[in-house]
């Protein structure tokens, strides 16, 4: 999408606009995309780092392909707590983005003031100092009608996660709402339809493919960010990783280790970005 | 005047010295029409003489500066305007169609019935069916309107705002979009509903439909009408130079 307007602002820049016959390869964003060979490469260098390991490694020692294999299930415990936060924190995100944007669009002035300003506090800020925020400022346990309920850190880093997924998927949504075209509007105006009638039945309907792909880029780019939680000692795959090297304490462990996890991360992203690309694609075709 | 006291015998569409400015630039100089029941009036005039904004203000799309527009008897330039009630009475049908493209055909007409009027599904159903004959278009009611041609389209669109069972109708230059030969199948179907007895407002380009089915012609220019009359005189003894300049030019 973002491709086909720069296409189109070529014209703007001093140069007279002239019809060109339309061509959808030209249209199609032509920047990098993500292919099978990039995992390809991926995939080579894990190959590199752990031969090369092996041959440097001292002959007594166990070899790093055994040590992988032996840590393999200990690691994707921690890779699959990865993936429980990325997906704990898109719901509690989504669903709070949605009501943010929803705001930003709101015909009451301080409801889209708040709201705007909210969204751009989160989207702004580092998402590691958010962490930090969260992790310290929530209390490890809550008191609620007598019942202790508790709130470990784990839960505190999927709040500290959500609050820059909210604020983006609140942009997300505000972005498609207004993409649809003023005819909308004004048609179901001279219908009768109520301002909420005309959002939720003719308006909203038509974000939702709009949003999708965007939605599930903030998910990819969401997945990538879990590692930041072992800086607040919750176990997902980093704190793993650096537990499995300082158990075995070999130097040699160590690049292929992270290039072990980053692999992890790939297999997990990478039908995630075809796919939302394919729609990106269907939808772009479409509309 | 309260919505009670308006007749039959009294204007449907009743329009007084309207003023409409976006900003500094002022597109309503005064304009003053009025249209019967049962009467279908065509605006015509160069692109930038207010015409579309005129028609947008009948129903409220666009808020006038000053002046009033009566519809039947209720005052559109009221800050207490029930909007949605106007616009139960005022069907538009826009250049661009504008339908809801995640519907079918048959279900773009029947939402708003459904919705807006709370009405019986079933019933709605039926008369969204029969209007579906009627815009000649059997077969197409379960398309979606990107598999629909321009005027097929169109004639969707029109259908939709008939299924409100409304006592006017707009139509923006509703053909100034479409091929010239689908031009021809939303003109009969605007005629046939003229004929039938809809009270219909146009702003068009289409001189032969205006000379043929309309019962009163307006000229506008740079926001003031500048001449009107019956077709049959319109056409042929227009006395305003700038009606006499446009006119040659188009026919």
């Amino acid at each position: 999408m973002s491709g086909a307007r720069k296409h189109r602002s070529v014209g703007g820049t001093g140069n007279l606009a002239v019809l060109k016959p339309f061509s959808l390869h030209n249209a199609a964003p032509s920047a990098w995309r993500l292919q099978p060979g990039h995992g390809y490469m991926l995939f080579a260098a894990l190959v590199l780092f752990v031969l090369v390991g092996e041959v440097q490694a001292a002959p007594a020692r166990p070899s790093i392909i055994a040590t992988m294999w032996k840590w393999t299930p200990f690691l994707l415990q921690g890779f699959a707590f990865n993936i429980l936060i990325s997906f704990v924190s898109i719901i509690i995100g989504t669903m709070a983005g949605a009501a943010l944007g929803l705001g930003q669009i709101s015909v009451s002035r301080p409801i889209r003031a708040v709201s705007w300003t909210v969204t751009q506090f989160f989207r702004n800020a580092p998402w590691l100092v958010l962490l930090f925020y969260c992790i310290f400022l929530i209390p490890f346990e809550f008191e609620l009608f007598g019942v202790t309920i508790p709130f470990p850190a784990w839960i505190k880093a999927v709040i500290g996660l959500s609050l820059p997924v909210m604020a983006n998927f609140s942009e997300i949504v505000r972005g498609a709402v207004q993409s649809i075209p003023d005819g909308q509007w004004e048609a179901a105006e001279s219908l009768a339809y109520t301002r909420r009638q005309t959002l939720w039945l003719i308006v909203l309907p038509q974000c939702i493919k709009r949003m999708l792909p965007p939605w599930m880029n903030l998910y990819a780019v969401l997945t990538m960010a879990t590692p930041l939680v072992s800086i607040v000692g919750v176990g997902e795959g980093m704190t793993t990783t650096g537990e499995i090297l300082a158990a075995e304490n070999r130097s040699d462990l160590l690049i292929p280790f992270y290039m072990y996890l980053l692999c992890l991360f790939f297999i997990y992203c990478y039908p995630i970005a075809r796919w939302t690309i394919s729609l990106e694609r269907k939808f772009a075709v479409k509309i | 005047m309260a919505e009670s006291d308006w007749t039959p015998d009294q204007p449907m569409v009743s329009a007084k010295d309207v003023h409409k400015s976006f900003g500094a630039l002022e597109v309503l100089k005064g304009i003053s029409l009025d249209v019967m029941k049962g009467e279908c009036i065509c605006i015509i005039g160069p692109s930038g003489s207010g015409k579309s904004t005129f028609i947008r203000c009948i129903n409220a799309l666009n808020p006038i500066n000053s002046g009033s527009i009566l519809v039947e008897g209720q005052e559109v330039n009221d800050p207490q305007l029930d909007k949605l009630e106007l616009r139960k009475k005022v069907g538009m049908v826009f250049q661009q169609y504008n339908l809801f493209p995640h519907k079918t055909a048959l279900q773009n007409i029947m939402m708003a019935p459904i919705k807006v009027l709370k009405e019986d599904r079933d019933e709605v159903e039926q008369r969204a069916r029969h209007l579906v004959k009627k815009v000649r278009l059997d077969g197409k009611e379960d398309s979606y309107p990107g598999e629909l041609s321009g005027g097929q389209q169109q004639r969707v669109a029109i259908a939709r705002s008939l299924a409100m069972r409304p006592d006017v109708m707009l139509f923006d230059e509703v053909t100034a979009a479409l091929d010239p030969e689908t031009v021809k199948e939303v003109l009969l179907t605007i005629r046939e509903l003229a004929e039938e007895g809809m009270t219909c407002i146009l702003v068009t380009h289409e001189m032969g439909f205006a000379r043929e089915v309309a019962n009163h012609v307006y000229f506008t220019d740079r926001g003031v009408i500048v001449e009107h009359g019956p077709p049959k005189t319109f056409f042929t003894e227009a006395e305003d130079p700038r009606t006499r300049e446009f006119l040659s030019q188009i026919l």
